[in-house]
């Protein structure tokens, strides 16, 4: 099983010991919360994802040879948001990343998040996060 | 007195066939009738009868369907001229909704008369669609868009208006300024601002997308060049709206889009146009919404725009002081002349957040900014929370948003 579908599916068994929608939202809420969120350096339009309602900034990055990403929002459910995507993706293969179906948060009802019409800016982090991760994983292909 | 009595309001809820859907499991309570609002059953009806009986290309048949499908066309045109007063139905040009409207006129009038360095006077409350098409005319031909300088309580700068108009940017040829505004909901004093303009020999239109719907709105009254509004905001169809015009300035326009209907004669060595208000309605235009148009305006005819106003303005008042008693919730748009919307901001919590809660709690608001991003800045936010009126709101729901709102905070922390 692939490191991805590994953490989707720990958070999967996480989520599902939530029947209130309230709860649920408090523990993506608190799981933005404990987001690290980015270097300052890094807060600027230049990693600023486009979104129209709310804001996501997202810093990628290598480190010992994968892919890491930092990322950070001004809204506190697109926050949460945005930690549950970091924990699944950072830090897993450039290649995995890539190609990652992300089925995950439509087994915790929470798929109309990543509509492309929604206007919180997770659908371009994610766009943004394969990107990068593809580019980085064609890199490596090349030089090694 | 209150304007209605509860059977009444009843009554009319009770129309609406979508109110009694629920959402997320809760009855829905649907504040975002600035965005769209619903149809009554009749419009519903009166559009799947259209449907159903005289589906068929209006203006080019001379069989049965086609000619019942224009009737029905046209014949909104009628309702929709003696519902705004004007002195003729070739005043009234169909359109698909207000954007489309404003666009007609930037690219028909505007093209024709503006010149470089002439301003196009708005609002800095303008909603984007009052904004951006003369911005893009004026991208060909050298004018530009001024605002005027909104207030902190939400209404317009009149002493600046008046130095504007007198040149103080440039030579004005064109006042486009809204009626109310989508994002605070003020009513500005269009009627004077017109004649300010037209004193002085200025064109003038008003955005009446959120006037039309929820006061009575007289074009001989009002005296502007042009208006324009949305059918799917008043309890019609969407892909409706108007453009009106008065007469002698459309007839003096050349036409925007080319195509079918609009023409006269067509050949390869020049084409002349159908006369006003074809010439604007290039193609096969929105019948079966046209249908459900005038069969909205038979609804709010029957109820009445004078007293649509006045129980929209006693819902705003008692939206205030539902709401204005919430710690570190603020406001936006004070003003005492309010048509019904509520915009406001809290202490700590996105919009974004407390929208996608209030929407688990089945409430619909509107949240973001409201299509009017120079709006938001002169407040200095990124953008409100908006809860939006109609004549079917009650008091109860609106005690169900300030719930639900005070639920946002404890959960939110704000
Ligand atoms: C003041 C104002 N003008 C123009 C529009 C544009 O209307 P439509 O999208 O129906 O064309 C709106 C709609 O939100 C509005 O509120």
């Amino acid at each position: 099983m692939s490191v991805i579908q590994e953490r989707e599916d720990e958070i999967v068994e996480e989520f599902s010991m939530f029947d209130e929608w309230l709860d649920k939202y408090q523990h993506i809420i608190e799981m933005g919360q404990k987001l690290t969120g980015i270097d300052e350096a890094f807060r600027t339009d230049d990693y600023k994802v486009k979104g129209c309602q709310s804001q996501v900034w997202l810093q990628p990055g290598i480190e010992n040879g994968v892919v890491v990403f930092k990322a950070d929002s001004d809204a506190a459910i697109t926050k949460g948001l945005v930690a549950l995507m970091v924990r699944v993706l950072s830090g897993a293969p450039a290649k995995e990343i890539a190609d990652a179906p992300l089925e995950f948060l439509e087994r915790i009802g929470l798929r109309e998040h990543l509509s492309p019409t929604r206007s919180n800016g997770l659908v371009s982090m994610v766009k943004q996060m394969k990107l990068y991760a593809a580019a980085y994983a064609s890199q490596e292909a090349h030089h090694g | 007195m209150p304007v209605f009595d509860a059977g009444e309001i009843a009554s009319i809820r009770s129309r609406f066939p979508i109110l009694s859907r629920t959402v997320h499991g809760k009855p829905l309570v649907y504040l975002d009738n600035a965005a769209t609002s619903q149809m009554p059953e009749s419009v519903i009806q009166a559009v799947s009868e259209f449907d159903r009986t005289r589906h068929a290309n209006v203006h080019r048949g001379v069989h049965k369907l086609s000619q019942e499908a224009t009737d029905v066309h046209e014949g909104s045109r009628d309702r929709l001229a003696k519902f705004l007063n004007a002195r003729r139905r070739e005043e009234i040009v169909l359109t698909k909704g207000a954007t489309e409207s404003i666009n007609l006129v930037a690219h028909a009038w505007g093209r024709r008369n503006l010149r470089s360095g002439d301003v196009v006077l708005v609002s800095e409350l303008e909603h984007h669609a009052n904004i951006v098409p003369w911005q893009i005319v004026g991208s060909e031909n050298g004018s530009i868009v001024v605002p005027i300088p909104a207030l902190d309580d939400g209404s317009l700068d009149q002493d600046a208006f008046q130095k504007l108009l007198d040149g103080a940017k440039g030579p004005v040829k064109l006042l486009a300024v809204q009626h109310v505004s989508n994002a605070l909901g003020t009513i500005h004093p269009v009627k004077e601002m017109v004649a300010a303009a037209r004193s002085r020999g200025i064109a003038t239109l008003v955005d009446g997308a959120q006037s039309v719907p929820h006061m009575p709105v007289d074009v001989q009254d009002l005296d502007c060049d042009f208006l324009a509004f949305s059918g799917h905001k008043m309890h019609g169809p969407t892909g409706t709206g108007v453009l009106y015009g008065r007469y002698e300035v459309l007839e003096r326009l050349p036409p925007w889009m080319g195509g079918g209907d609009m023409i006269d004669k067509v050949s390869f060595s020049g084409t002349t146009f159908h006369e006003v208000p074809w010439r604007f309605e290039a193609g096969t235009p929105n019948f079966t919404g046209a249908a459900g148009f005038a069969a909205a305006l038979d609804f709010l005819e029957e109820i009445g725009m004078d007293r649509i106003h006045a129980r929209e303005a006693e819902l705003v008042a008692f939206a205030h002081r539902e709401l204005s008693g919430i710690p570190g919730l603020r406001i936006l748009g004070t003003h005492p002349d309010k048509a019904g919307v509520v915009s406001f901001v809290m202490e700590g919590i996105h919009h974004y957040d407390a929208g996608m809660f209030l929407d688990q709690m089945g409430i619909a608001v509107r949240t973001g900014h409201h299509c009017a991003q120079p709006a938001m800045e002169r407040y200095g936010v990124t953008g409100t929370i908006r809860a939006s009126f109609a004549i079917f709101t009650t008091e109860s729901e609106i005690e169900a948003l300030a719930a639900g709102v005070r639920r946002v905070q404890k959960v939110l922390g704000g």
